[in-house]
């Protein structure tokens, strides 16, 4: 039995539910560091703790694939769990700027119209959202699996959408965002269709 | 010369020293003088806690995170220091930090620090006015501008090693600016000598600008003729301007600069206005005649 075997005979085991309420968890925890003093300026730093991790999610539903095909280790179970754990840190992220940072309807919307990095943020989110209402069984029947797959194709621009929104809101030359746009464009150009040589 | 400066505070709202170090024995401290006019509440001037002046800081020397120079700055040698006065000066040379302050009376200052990334804090700086530094040098005829420098540690700046800005720091600030005698160099908080995160051991503190321009730990102070470089300006001159004045009516290509958000407030704290000049509005008169929305 290969290592990737037994990889996919312990993961069998484990129940894809699990990762909800691990990101329910997560989530809940981060909420109350901040609670409880993480850091002097406790809303900037939740919104950019949910921020990070929607992103990582965001890279980890990439990730499934091409692990598979690598190593042969299989995540599918969890991809859907992980897609809406994303979605769901991606509301929370949301959530904490409009309802704890800006606090005003009016200047929620301003800043969605005047401040680049934060329409390029929205536009990830509503990318995003008929993924997550689609991640479900009866949708994929109804689309059928070749225009559900093709809907799903939207990860990868809402990705880069995701990690362009994390550059764009540093001051100075910071390398971390910039890693994550360069993973998920790998990612991304794993999944091309390149023109493989012919052979003769 | 403008006026000095005087404190709205006067001698008998001084808190004991012990009881400095917590906001709420601050608190406690001035109700037991009994003498405010207005409670430093009131006035929007109740201090930040030292944990959060600490704890909360940009000195991208250290890293671009608000929690790398409390991590990393410990490291920076600030014993001996030297601080090169030079340009335009009749007494140029490199001036030991005492050297710089003998003779003169070292203040308390508590003023408003507005960042220019929408947040603000309240802090009882330790310091003297840089008008009497200056006088104390000579500042010779021509001088119009001065420009500030701070250290470059490599060994110990994880910002410097990974080059996020091109270092040294350096700032400046126009004559009738640094002249202004809201203007002070620092070098305690609290009473105690600055943190090394917090620009230790001299750093200048300009209260109706951004931040950015109240340049730490500095090494270098020039009298100039011609307007100095400054760091962020360099960086991103459609970002930050040269004056970089607090102005609510302007904002950030990035952000709105209308509202701040109080340091320590905690998750459940709402933003508030910011204020034109921070609310230092004795500084107007140094920008008559000036378009302070294209003179940013």
């Amino acid at each position: 039995m290969t290592a990737a075997q037994r990889a996919n005979g312990w993961l069998r085991r484990v129940p894809a539910p699990l990762v909800y309420l691990a990101g329910l968890l997560y989530a809940a925890w981060l909420f109350w560091r901040a609670l409880s003093g993480a850091s002097v300026e406790p809303v900037n730093w939740l919104e950019r703790a949910y921020g990070l991790t929607a992103l990582r999610l965001l890279v980890a539903t990439l990730l499934v694939t091409p692990l598979r095909r690598w190593t042969g280790v299989s995540l599918l179970r969890f991809r859907r769990a992980l897609g809406l754990t994303c979605f769901g840190f991606v509301v929370a992220h949301v959530a904490v700027w409009a309802l704890l940072d800006v606090r005003s309807l009016g200047a929620v919307w301003a800043d969605i119209v005047k401040r680049p990095y934060i329409t390029v943020g929205m536009a990830a989110l509503l990318l995003l959202l008929p993924l997550a209402l689609t991640s479900n069984d009866a949708s994929l029947r109804r689309l059928g699996a070749a225009a559900w797959r093709r809907l799903h194709w939207l990860t990868y621009p809402a990705a880069v959408l995701g990690a362009i929104h994390f550059i764009w809101l540093q001051r100075a030359f910071a390398i971390q965002p910039l890693v994550y746009l360069a993973i998920i464009l790998l990612l991304l150009a794993t999944r091309l269709p390149w023109r493989r040589p012919t052979l003769a | 010369m403008a006026r000095r400066w005087t404190n709205d505070l006067t001698g008998a709202d001084v808190t004991p020293k012990a009881l400095w170090m917590s906001r709420r024995a601050l608190l406690a401290g001035a109700g037991a003088a009994g003498a405010l006019a207005l409670p430093l509440r009131a006035q929007g001037l109740e201090p930040n806690t030292i944990e959060e002046i600490r704890n909360y800081n940009n000195f991208y020397e250290f890293g671009y995170g608000k929690e790398d120079p409390a991590a990393y700055a410990g490291a920076m040698r600030t014993s001996p220091w030297s601080v090169k006065v030079d340009g335009l000066v009749d007494r140029p040379g490199d001036y030991a930090p005492a050297d710089l302050l003998d003779g003169l009376e070292v203040e308390e200052r508590i003023y408003r620090l507005r960042c220019v990334e929408a947040w603000s804090m309240v802090i009882p700086w330790s310091g003297v006015e840089l008008a009497d530094v200056l006088a104390k040098v000579g500042v010779q005829e021509g001088a119009r501008y001065v420009a500030f420098e701070t250290t470059v540690q490599e060994d110990v700046m994880p910002g410097v090693q990974r080059r996020v800005l091109d270092f040294p720091y350096v700032e400046g600030l126009r004559l009738d600016e640094a002249l202004h005698p809201l203007t002070i160099l620092a070098t305690g908080i609290y009473g105690e000598p600055l943190a090394n995160q917090n620009g230790a051991p001299i750093r200048l503190v300009v209260p109706w600008k951004y931040g950015f321009k109240s340049i730490k730990s500095i090494v270098r102070i020039s009298l100039v003729a011609e307007q100095p470089p400054a760091t962020w300006n360099l960086t991103n001159p459609a970002e930050y301007g040269f004056y970089s004045n607090v102005n609510p009516n302007v904002d950030h290509p990035r952000w709105s600069q209308a509202s701040e958000r109080r340091i320590g407030g905690g998750l459940f704290s709402s933003r508030q206005p910011t204020l034109m000049f921070n609310g230092y509005d004795e500084v107007a008169p140094l920008y008559e005649g000036m378009d302070l929305t294209v003179e940013i």
